[in-house]
């Protein structure tokens, strides 16, 4: 728009008017949405698949389980090579030459091995064998607790459906004795609690940690692909079940199933980065050239004030 | 102690008092906020959309409002409670529709002409305030959903740097969120749209001037 044009859209409306009661239509709006909102509740009603616990994980999928705590202590677990905000593992995703999530900093402390293993290891103190391993293991320098729990790993890997009881013999430490009473820890429901409570005492409300653990295993990532909420089933904008999820994020979930975002490591700065683009874009339509015009250059409009048009003549194209 | 009541505008603005509704009701006359007549061309169903997405907006809030009375955890031990979910989830469903319809709707119809920017503005933010608003509500239900999302949902977060700060792994942090400061920027915003829509009024056809002569029309009838 020219500056210092008049615009022939500003000003107050002198032209015919209709009779029109705003609280008439508020009040039938209301009542109708109301209804229909009762109606679709009644008729559907609302999704609710009980949330995972550590207990379930490790009695359901118990190999999982163990190759998971296993990566804790070998530093391969995606908590234990996260970086930012968790820890300095690595420096994270980034935007070209933009370290935004380096920048931020670590500013909610995770050390996977300590907090997930071998803190709640330690209040095991009536199994003396358990205590016996973690003090081998801490007592052992860093390079060796690595290759031990390396080596674990890797022999895990290769066992028949990841079968600890089938492991190859090798020299694994006290790694497969601390993964086996972490296990047993797990199945009696008592990590649940433990990993939760870390250093907020008695009242709890922070899930970071026991969620991190969760997401670091395979169960969970299994139940959710056969929900279809997994990132290559668009599962950003799906729900449990066939419900209606968050349709309104197809776009969010749109970038991440085509290039370079689907293939990039860093993917999710990438999208990101992109829809907080896009919506700062959405914001200042009426200021993008090009944009700002489309709406002319599309006959929608003589739809909506078709019967003024046809009343008093439509505009030139 | 005497009062002599103040007469004529300058009088009602010699005090801060008189000088805010003076200002309020010259920004905000009375027959604009609730107004019973409308311009001509205001007759067409796309219009309904917006007070669509008001009136779920509504019930999503009184929904919401019950659910926080019994507390996070009432709607995963009580039928009732989970009847009241199901109202929160459809109404959020609802009000998502309506409001994309709407803003799709003024897209198209290039609702920003005539100073009208700020309410154009205001809409989108509110649509992207809402977008924040729901996906909070879906971290904090407590059951399988939230697990998943917001494990999911912190790597995006976290690469923009944004989680070292917003932490969705964070139940109380983001119960905190959901129920009292993002509904409060919602609603503030929805304010101010409306506000914006009331005072500016409802932007006239395209190529149509405030008088209601139609360019093209206009030209023909002038034409021998």
């Amino acid at each position: 728009m020219t500056a210092g044009r008049v615009d022939p859209a500003a000003g107050d409306w002198r032209g015919p008017r209709r009779p029109y009661d705003l609280v008439k239509e508020f009040i039938v709006a209301l009542v109708a949405v109301s209804l229909l909102t009762v109606v679709l509740a009644l008729l559907f009603s609302s999704p609710n698949e009980k949330g995972v616990t550590l207990e379930q994980w490790a009695q359901k999928a118990p190999n999982d389980f163990i190759a998971t705590t296993v990566s804790e202590l070998a530093g391969t677990s995606t908590s234990a090579s996260y970086g930012p905000p968790y820890n300095h593992s690595s420096t994270g995703q980034q935007i070209g030459p933009l370290h935004l999530q380096k920048w931020a900093g670590v500013r909610i402390p995770v050390d996977p091995a300590r907090d997930f293993v071998i803190s709640p290891l330690r209040t095991m103190t009536a199994d003396a064998a358990v205590q016996a391993a973690v003090r081998r293991y801490e007592a052992a320098p860093a390079a060796q607790q690595d290759q031990w729990a390396g080596a674990y790993a890797d022999a895990l890997s290769k066992a028949p459906e990841g079968d600890p009881a089938q492991v190859a013999a090798g020299d694994y430490g006290p790694v497969p004795a601390m993964a086996s009473g972490l296990l047993g820890l797990a199945q009696s429901g008592a990590l649940d609690s433990q990993l939760v409570n870390a250093g907020t005492g008695f009242y709890q409300a922070d899930y970071t940690k026991p969620l991190l653990f969760l997401a670091d295993g395979g169960y969970l990532a299994d139940l959710a692909q056969a929900q279809h909420l997994s990132g290559n089933q668009w599962g950003m904008m799906n729900e449990t079940g066939n419900f209606p999820g968050q349709p309104w994020l197809w776009l969010y979930t749109f970038w991440y199933q085509v290039r370079p975002f689907s293939t990039s490591t860093n993917a999710d700065a990438l999208v990101w980065g992109l829809m907080m683009l896009l919506s700062l874009a959405l914001v200042l339509v009426p200021f993008i050239p090009g944009v700002r015009s489309i709406p002319r250059r599309l006959p929608l409009y003589r739809l909506v004030w078709r019967s003024y048009y046809r009343e008093h003549g439509a505009p030139r194209r | 102690m005497s009062q002599t009541p103040a007469s004529g505008r300058a009088g009602e603005r010699s005090t801060w008092t008189g000088w805010l509704r003076a200002h309020t009701l010259d920004a905000i006359p009375p027959e604009h906020l609730l107004p019973d007549t409308q311009p001509a061309y205001v007759a067409s169903w796309i219009y309904v959309f917006g007070v669509l997405a008001l009136t779920a907006f509504v019930v999503v809030c009184v929904s919401g409002l019950v659910i926080a009375l019994k507390g996070p955890t009432w709607w995963q031990v009580s039928s009732r409670g989970h009847f009241v979910n199901s109202l929160h989830l459809w109404s959020v469903e609802l009000f998502f529709f309506f409001m994309v319809v709407h803003l799709w709707g003024k897209f198209f119809m290039a609702a920003w002409r005539g100073r009208r920017a700020l309410t154009w503005m205001t809409g989108a933010v509110t649509f992207l305030a809402s977008i924040g608003t729901a996906f909070t509500g879906y971290l904090v239900q407590q059951n399988f959903d939230s697990q998943w999302i917001s494990t999911q949902a912190k790597d995006g977060i976290n690469a923009t740097g944004i989680g070292a700060f917003w932490n969705v792994l964070d139940f109380g942090q983001m119960l905190l969120w959901h129920v009292a400061l993002l509904p409060l920027a919602v609603s503030v915003l929805i304010v101010l749209h409306i506000l914006l829509v009331r005072t500016s009024g409802v932007v006239p056809p395209i190529g149509v001037d405030l008088d209601g002569r139609v360019e093209g029309a206009a030209a023909k009838e002038a034409a021998p």
